[in-house]
């Protein structure tokens, strides 16, 4: 593909010229971004509901909002990002200074998923920017509308000598995959993923791979008898209320103790109705499934004869508005497609268990989640949690808003993925740290060169050692 | 003969061979007895008993076979592999190796150990490389123990959770950033100082609280042994393992499942393990090399100079490291004074005859020995040696050797060298060097010598390289507050104080929240009033909000 290649080599070309590394374009690239989003609001709406039936809220929470406060922040902090760190020196260096720029990687792969295919397409590439790198694009071609808006307007607004969206499908990723990248970042699935890393290493390009995984949320109702209705709420608003389940961090399924389980699902049925009334098909709060392909995946592990027997409230489907109807599961089998596979979709299995803090060896018996979500009072079993069970992240008494958090990192571990963004963390992410010492000619330690003889080593050692009095006494010719 | 058989199969023979030969021997004299008896019974039957007899007999030889190898050495493959990470896997999750206490006593037991054993180390290096002692005792053996030193000091600190702010869209909440510990790593080292780099992932890897497999390099076979011996002795042998091997042993290795795998070696096995994480989705460090470029500018002091640059590459196992200065960019006016200098200095530190001196590594192996000879026996370079050249095969030694003014298009100039000859660039102006340098690929370390601060400048902007050091070789690395690693083809990843820490840790992101605070706005059904406070609560201006909650806005 010649035309790839040529795009390439002018990335390289203007990367060469230093143009992306100066705080003026990072800057002037991340008000274009501002704009951009300002002025499309309402035509990402529309895209994002011909895609995945978003309403314009969700799509202002999850995907439009997300980007301008990440290049807002960007734009205020990118300047101090930028800045060279100090790094301590110990005396034997004098006199040096030793500092840790940060410096863009060069030319950057980011490829964006589809079910934010707005904030987890442009979010890396807000990063990207305010390192200074030189960008390809390539949004999720499952996500059509969007990714056809985004190559026609970023270049619009952003500087298209130095940021080209390229759209296709997997012919096309692999042309992509093919080439030497400085660094690409991914989101997505587990399967793609490896396949991302496998072509990454020919180059040994550094990747950030931004991946699912089961995500369980822990409902201790023991310690927590009057806040059930918020719960509620916040465990609806995780499962259905984010592109009806089809994101990387909706809970994936619920753990509680036995005696609570059917209080629970009365009261998330009732949530259900209050959220998206008696006929969630109709609601324009509700996202259908992105495609048939999902759409038929998701049916299939729904009608796994043992799952469907499990069915405790919904089930209905509606393959013709792509429709599936929040659905709760009460114990299917733990060997079942449901429990082993991410879900990614409306159903939620209820797994119950004796005790609540059992559910400490279920979930560190199985795949390292993207996120792990707890209710509970009890101080003891947060730490347990902490300590005890892995994850890229855990919050506490809520859902979802670790991803609003700036100050923290957003990432996975093991099948989850790895490396981090947002805040601070994308601007690292996107920059390699150059280590940097600067040294004077004097004064100069005789004992650093050889021929070698016993008095060299005894400096050397002293010396390593940051023993000053000894090197001291050693030269004065008082310490043997 | 050698009776092919699947690898499960040679796994479960080797498993209950003893069992097995038990069973087989019956099942042959069965098959022996019913022989003789054939012509008592039909031919279908007669067959299906020759086919049994068969296939016992090759099982039995196969086991056989495989027993007189196993009484010559244990066989490392991927069923022994499989079976080391299970068990490094259990000890991980019984979380003995979280423990603060558990991580010190490692440590301070590294030290003890190179207290202990610092002539069996330098013994072993100098059989692998005839690295003088001295080198040994400060490059391998007092990096370790400082390492291992600061990490001791500062271990509460790095594990302390770090607090971390939240804003006006999540209040009330407080969140932290917990460092945990990945699981079971891989470390796979190598041969140039085959002790420290070794251990000095080791240090991070502890300090991280995992659990570990080591794969010293089989090209320092004397150090290998020595680590395989000394760490049991010393570390905990239930989370710390040293795999010893080559190429086989690390593919078993290689394909198990870890959670970090920390390389350092060449690109060409960096690709291999990288490709081979990537099943996995295993995150790696790679800590590989390059063609680290000196630029030398006229007007500085030259005998320094000239020493730094000599100690940095032959003084730093003879040019066999990975910030060994791989060549130097200087002007026509100042090569020959540079030249000058050099040999001077050479002469002062190894005499007049380097092959002889005590203070010199030697070439790792025939292998090298014989690419490096390559690089000099290259037509294009032939006539531009100006020191040195001379060769020893027997004793695996090349002495120092300079070669002026050589074409880019030389062996010499395309791949890295990674031994003791240095070949010099010549350029018109010094600036031209930052072209010449970005024209490679990024080298893991870029060094400058001048008294020019506009130079200094661009070329920390220009350049782009692991590491940066100007005025001196090397030293970067000794400083544990920068982060020692390399970028594109010189590696990914970065080690060395805290930075090692890190490269072993999961920062796991926690968010606690209260219940109070609960905004009906973030749940459907979602109205346009809905957006509007939502964007002035992103934003976090507190008067946008104010007027959104009036209905202003």
């Amino acid at each position: 593909m010649e035309g790839l290649e040529g795009t390439l080599a002018e990335l390289r070309d203007t990367f060469q010229s230093g143009r992306t590394r100066s705080v003026a374009w990072r800057k002037s690239q991340l008000r274009g971004m501002i704009e951009f989003v300002q002025d499309n609001e309402e035509r990402i709406f529309q895209a994002l509901d011909q895609d995945v039936g978003k309403h314009p809220v969700e799509a202002y929470r999850d995907e439009v909002g997300v980007v301008a406060k990440s290049a807002k922040l960007s734009l205020s902090c990118v300047e101090k990002w930028m800045a060279p760190r100090k790094g301590d020196l110990p005396l034997v260096f004098f006199p040096a200074s030793a500092q840790v720029m940060p410096e863009p990687f060069g030319v950057v792969l980011i490829m964006g998923s589809w079910n934010f295919p707005i904030s987890l397409t442009l979010d890396p590439l807000i990063a990207a920017i305010s390192a200074g790198n030189a960008v390809v694009l390539k949004p999720s071609e499952l996500s059509p509308t969007c990714s056809s808006f985004l190559a026609e307007n970023i270049p619009k607004y952003l500087d298209p000598k130095s940021i080209k969206v390229i759209e296709g499908g997997i012919d096309v990723c692999e042309q992509l995959l093919q080439q030497k990248w400085d660094k690409i970042f991914f989101t997505g699935s587990q399967r793609v993923g490896r396949i991302v890393m496998t072509a990454a290493a020919q180059h040994l390009t550094p990747v950030t791979l931004e991946l699912g995984g089961k995500s369980p949320a822990i409902m201790d109702s023991s310690s927590n008898p009057t806040n059930m209705k918020v719960i509620a709420k916040r465990i609806v608003g995780a499962k259905w209320g984010s592109c009806s389940g089809q994101a990387c961090i909706a809970i994936d399924y619920l753990l509680v103790e036995e005696r609570f389980a059917s209080d629970l699902i009365d009261l998330l049925a009732k949530t259900i109705k209050q959220f998206y009334g008696e006929n969630p098909r109709e609601s324009k709060s509700y996202c259908k499934i992105v495609n048939k392909n999902n759409f038929k995946r998701l049916l299939d592990l729904l009608t796994d004869p043992l799952v469907e027997a499990s069915v405790a409230y919904g089930g209905s489907v509606d393959e013709e508005k792509m429709y599936i109807e929040p659905t709760i599961l009460l114990n299917p089998p733990l060997d079942s497609q449901i429990m082993t596979e991410e879900i990614f979709g409306p159903l939620l299995p209820i797994i119950t268990l004796d005790d609540i803090y059992e559910s400490i060896n279920f979930i560190s018996s199985r795949p390292k989640p993207l996120a792990i979500y707890a209710f509970t009072r009890d101080e003891k079993f947060k730490k347990q949690i902490l300590s005890r069970t892995s994850s890229g992240s855990v919050t506490f008494n809520d859902t979802l808003l670790q991803f609003l958090c700036d100050s923290l990192p957003f990432g996975g571990v093991g099948q989850s993925g790895f490396g981090r963004y947002h805040g601070k963390y994308s601007f690292d992410t996107f920059s390699h740290e150059k280590a940097i010492l600067q040294r004077g000619f004097f004064p100069e330690l005789e004992p650093r060169y050889p021929p070698w003889n016993s008095f060299k080593l005894h400096f050397i050692k002293l010396a390593y050692a940051f023993n000053y009095i000894g090197l001291i006494l050693l030269l004065l010719g008082l310490k043997k | 003969m050698k009776v092919p058989i699947n690898k499960q199969a040679q796994y479960f023979a080797r498993q209950s061979h003893q069992k097995q030969k038990k069973k087989t021997r019956s099942l042959l004299f069965f098959v022996y007895f019913n022989n003789t008896i054939q012509h008592t019974i039909d031919a279908p039957y007669y067959r299906s008993f020759q086919e049994r007899f068969s296939k016992a007999l090759s099982l039995y030889r196969s086991i056989g076979e495989m027993s007189t190898e196993e009484e010559n050495q244990t066989v490392f493959d991927v069923a022994a592999a499989s079976m080391l990470t299970k068990e490094l896997r259990d000890v991980f999750a019984s979380g003995k190796t979280r423990s603060y206490e558990w991580r010190i006593s490692q440590l301070k037991s590294m030290i003890k150990m190179c207290e202990e054993h610092e002539e069996d180390i330098a013994d072993a290096l100098h059989q692998d490389l005839s690295k003088p002692k001295l080198e040994s005792i400060v490059y391998e053996i007092t990096m370790l123990k400082n390492s291992c030193a600061l990490a001791i000091k500062e271990l509460k600190r790095w594990m302390m959770p770090e607090k971390a702010k939240t804003s006006l869209l999540t209040f009330p909440s407080s969140a932290e950033i917990v460092s945990e510990p990945l699981g079971a790593v891989l470390i796979i080292s190598a041969w140039n100082y085959p002790f420290l780099l070794s251990l000095d992932p080791l240090v991070g890897a502890i300090s991280a609280g995992n659990t570990m497999v080591l794969k010293p390099s089989e090209l320092s076979p004397a150090t290998s042994t020595l680590l395989a011996k000394l760490l049991p002795e010393y570390l905990d042998v239930s989370s710390i393992k040293v795999v010893e091997g080559a190429v086989s042993e690390t593919s078993a290795l290689l394909e198990q499942k870890w959670d970090k795998i920390f390389y350092t070696g060449n690109g060409r096995v960096g690709r291999i393990v990288m490709a081979a994480a990537a099943k996995h989705l295993t995150p790696v460090v790679l800590e590989l090399g390059g063609k680290s470029p000196v630029v030398v500018d006229s007007g500085i002091d030259l005998q320094i100079a000239t020493r730094r640059i000599i100690i940095g590459k032959w003084g730093c196992n003879n040019g066999q490291a990975c910030i060994s200065p791989d060549y130097i960019i200087t002007t026509k006016d100042y090569a020959d004074k540079l030249v000058d200098s050099l040999k001077k200095e050479l002469e002062t530190f190894y005499g007049e005859n380097p092959l002889e001196s005590k203070d010199i590594s030697r070439i790792v192996s025939s292998n090298h020995f014989s690419r490096l000879t390559k690089l000099l026996d290259d037509d294009k370079v032939s006539g531009k040696i100006v020191y040195g050249g001379e060769r020893d095969e027997a004793n695996l030694k090349i002495a120092p050797t300079i070669l002026l003014d050589v074409p880019r298009d030389s062996l010499i100039m395309k791949e890295e060298i990674f031994g003791p000859l240095l070949p010099i660039l010549i350029v018109s102006k010094i600036e031209d060097s930052w072209d010449v340098i970005n024209s490679g690929t990024k080298p893991l370390a870029a060094y400058l010598f001048t008294n020019n601060k506009k130079l200094k400048e661009q070329f920390v902007m220009s350049v782009s390289a692991g590491g940066v050091t100007i005025n001196d070789i090397a030293m970067h690395l000794a400083i544990h507050t920068l982060p020692f690693g390399g970028v594109g083809e010189s590696g990914t990843g970065s080690y060395h104080g805290i930075f090692s820490f890190d490269a072993f840790s999961h920062k796991k992101a926690v968010l606690y929240r209260s219940f109070m605070g609960d905004a009906a706005l973030r749940y459907p059904p979602y109205t346009l009033g809905k957006i509007r406070l939502m964007k002035a609560l992103m934003t976090s201006n507190l008067w946008t909000i104010l007027r959104a909650l009036l209905g202003l806005s």
